[in-house]
């Protein structure tokens, strides 16, 4: 009976190494800066990061997170220190009331007194704005938003935070009494190529988007003055003087030096010209501000190596979790048929919860970052392999089961000499129906800061940028490959040989 | 504590065994003494549940079970089962065990030292004719007659008191099964153990039988050696199963 036990210890040390190298990172940051997951905010995210860095603190600048909600919660929980941010969002996204007062001060107040600070204005306003292309505006003699009342059969495409903000599409329809119907929910980075290929007649744009002028852009004037005004600032933690004063001071000389017209060079050297945004941004300190800032540049491969390794701990992590619980619960199910029912049923529901939206729901429980990526990945690994565990344990012929009973077999080595091995290909199937989903779903963990192979994804597609895209997606579809290859290896070493062997071989 | 020669090995007291509605086994009091009881009646006429009953894989709806004068209850069912050893019908041997580990599962789970288990091995491959080059072969290696010999040497591994076999020759063709018949009860004679065989073949009966249990419907009809109930039987259902399975060609 050496067979499965010694499957048993191989399986657990390869998850053990897997869990140590994955735990295995360097010095804790002393302030973590969080970025948008658009172009700008990543590139004034970086900026933030350069300036603290030349203090000489050691500054994590965590990439594209989300929208706005998830850097604000992630900024409430200590997730983050400093985010850029803009006072419109600030005013009718996060705050959601409007304050007493008009100016900056009000906002500041009540800021405060959920223990956040606000910098200066930066120096730009990124508002909203509708935009067409300048033909089919010229064609149809549209240049301001009203101009849209009497083309009700326009194709609208807006991104699905301006379809859900007080400020957003709905508020503005009724404000200025538009009659379209057709409107479609697209990312934003989707929605200039979606309207270059025709598909779309009029999206949402930021003023200092790098697309308005590259794809002949016209920006349609908000002649009610519905928008309100989306000035640049910088939101930091109110215990951040106190844990990195002399970082955060620094940061004051970004204070009305970017303009609009430097905004929008910026997005588009990222956007357009493809370079990396901590050149830009070393770049744009250097000439502006007079900073001298190497920009640490990553060859390809130690990146993709990189974004490797924290998938993979992604998935380890989860995984093991997942292992070491599931099969446990598949037994107490197989043994019990109610409480059975019940935990395929939960289990089931949670299948059902769309992986992304199972994310975002980890965030106010766990924050942002690798953590609530394992637990949701976590969630999704369990069902399979308590499945696959129940299966197995059902299908054994009762006369197996009374045969170890008999013998006079306790239930538990009954469990562990039966059961369990004539239960292994069952199991082991389930792991790794999990193994292969776990590796997938994990690319989304980019969304909620977790790194991984997702975020070269994310970033392509910002980018439109097919090879950034394939750093990631090539990799994940090995990996994925590779970690069914490793299952089914491990497979030959758990599965006992009497289970593998054809009838009358 | 050794029992009084001839004593009961087997009592049932006012047994009923029901599932749901249907009484499966209807109140019978029983004594099995040593030597081979079988066990006999058609399909469906309870012989299975009573042997399940007297090994407690089923409990008994009311009434008791006695093995050497001992109720048989959840207290003391794991020290009397290992005195007993038990054949299941089609074997019921652990596909993932070789026909080795089968034999020796309980004597290695019980702590047996290993030259005790060689050497037990060794008795039990000579008593069987089991060929021992196939001990280290998976049961989906074995044939059918192989595989109730592995059963057989995995139910006697310990040397129990109180040997039963459910149908163990049912699923064997005709040649493999007269030829483990033969094997059968030269081992039950050596063994002189006592022995409950469960079977619906006349034939198979009288050929193991000390005492008959004749079963019909959940009840049993008659108990004796099959001579009695040849002469004396107790109703017209015990000569008209005897005749029926002693015609030439009769269906089995």
């Amino acid at each position: 009976m050496t067979r499965p036990s010694r499957g048993l210890i191989a399986l657990s040390s390869v998850l053990l190494v897997a869990l140590w190298g994955a735990s295995c990172r360097g010095a804790p940051p002393e302030v973590r800066v969080g970025s948008k997951k658009f172009t700008e905010s990543v590139v004034l995210g970086e900026i933030l990061t350069q300036v603290m860095r030349s203090t000489g603190t050691r500054v994590e600048h965590r990439v594209q997170l989300g929208g706005t909600q998830v850097l604000w919660h992630a900024l409430l929980a200590g997730e983050i220190d400093v985010y850029p941010e803009y006072t419109g969002t600030i005013r009718e996204d996060i705050l959601r009331e409007t304050p007493p007062g008009e100016g900056d001060d009000s906002l500041r107040r009540a800021l405060v007194a959920r223990g956040v600070g606000m910098s200066d204005f930066l120096g730009f306003e990124d508002s909203y704005a509708l935009g067409m292309s300048e033909r089919d505006a010229a064609r149809l003699g549209v240049t301001r938003v009203s101009d849209l009342r009497g083309l009700p059969r326009l194709r609208l495409a807006f991104s699905e935070e301006f379809l859900h903000r007080r400020d957003g599409w709905p508020a503005l329809r009724k404000r200025y009494g538009l009659p379209q119907t057709e409107v479609r929910s697209l990312d934003h980075d989707l929605a200039y190529r979606a309207l270059a290929a025709g598909d779309i007649d009029v999206i949402d744009l930021y003023t200092t988007d790098a697309e308005i002028p590259y794809y002949h852009m016209r920006t349609l004037a908000d002649d009610l003055g519905h928008f309100p005004s989306y000035r640049a600032v910088i939101l930091y933690r109110l215990d951040l003087p106190g844990r990195a004063a002399s970082a955060l001071a620094s940061l004051s000389v970004l204070e009305g030096r970017i303009a609009a017209s430097d905004m929008q060079r910026l997005n588009a050297r990222v956007k357009l010209e493809r370079l990396p945004e901590p050149v830009v941004a070393a770049a744009f300190l250097a000439s502006a501000l007079g900073m001298e800032e190497e920009a640490g540049g990553e060859s390809r491969a130690r990146r993709i190596g990189r974004y490797v390794a924290e998938h993979l701990a992604l998935v380890t992590a989860s995984l093991s979790a997942a292992i070491l619980v599931g099969i446990p619960l598949g037994v107490a199910a197989a043994r019990r048929r109610r409480l059975g029912a019940a935990i395929l049923a939960v289990a089931g529901i949670i299948q059902t919860i769309p992986s992304l939206a199972l994310l975002v729901l980890m965030i106010p429980l766990l924050g942002i970052g690798a953590l609530p990526a394992v637990a949701a990945l976590f969630f999704y690994s369990v069902l399979p392999i308590v499945r696959g565990t129940v299966t197995g344990l059902a299908v054994i012929p009762g006369g197996l089961i009374e045969s170890a009973d008999v013998l006079g077999l306790s239930s538990s080595a009954r469990l562990l000499k039966v059961e369990l091995p004539l239960a292994s290909p069952s199991i082991m199937a389930g792991i790794q129906t999990s193994a292969v989903i776990n590796v997938g779903t994990a690319t989304l963990g980019a969304l909620i800061g977790a790194g991984g192979l997702g975020q070269p994804i994310l970033t392509g597609i910002r980018l439109d940028d097919l090879s950034v895209i394939l750093e990631g997606a090539v990799p994940a579809a090995l990996l994925a490959l590779l970690v069914q290859a490793l299952f089914a290896g491990l497979g030959r070493l758990v599965i006992p040989k009497g289970l593998r062997l054809r009838p009358d071989s | 504590m050794t029992p009084p020669f001839n004593s009961p090995i087997i009592e049932l007291r006012g047994v009923v065994k029901r599932y749901g509605s249907v009484e499966a086994l209807k109140a019978t009091t029983l004594s099995l003494r040593a030597g081979v009881s079988v066990l006999l009646g058609p399909t469906g006429s309870g012989k299975s549940t009573l042997l399940r009953l007297l090994i407690g894989l089923s409990r008994p709806s009311s009434g008791e079970v006695l093995l050497w004068g001992q109720p048989l209850d959840p207290r003391t069912i794991g020290p009397l089962r290992r005195r007993l050893g038990y054949v299941i019908q089609e074997g019921g041997l652990f596909p993932h065990m070789t026909a080795a580990a089968n034999v020796t599962l309980a004597a290695r789970y019980f702590g047996w030292d290993v030259g005790r288990i060689e050497r037990r091995l060794d008795e039990l491959i000579e008593l069987t004719h089991f060929p021992r080059a196939a001990m280290a072969r998976f049961p989906t290696q074995l044939s059918g007659g192989q595989r109730q010999r592995v059963s057989l040497m995995r139910a006697l591994m310990l040397g129990p008191e109180l040997l039963l076999l459910d149908e163990p020759l049912g699923a064997l063709d005709p040649m493999i099964r007269a030829e483990l018949r033969t094997d059968l009860r030269e081992i039950f004679r050596v063994l002189r153990q006592t022995v409950v065989l469960v079977t619906h073949d006349l034939v198979e009966a009288e050929f193991f039988a000390d005492s008959i249990v004749l079963l019909r419907d959940g009840d049993v009809v008659q108990q004796g050696p099959l001579q009695e109930l040849v002469e004396q039987p107790a109703e017209a259902f015990v000569t008209r199963f005897i005749q029926a399975q002693s015609r030439p060609g009769a269906p089995r």
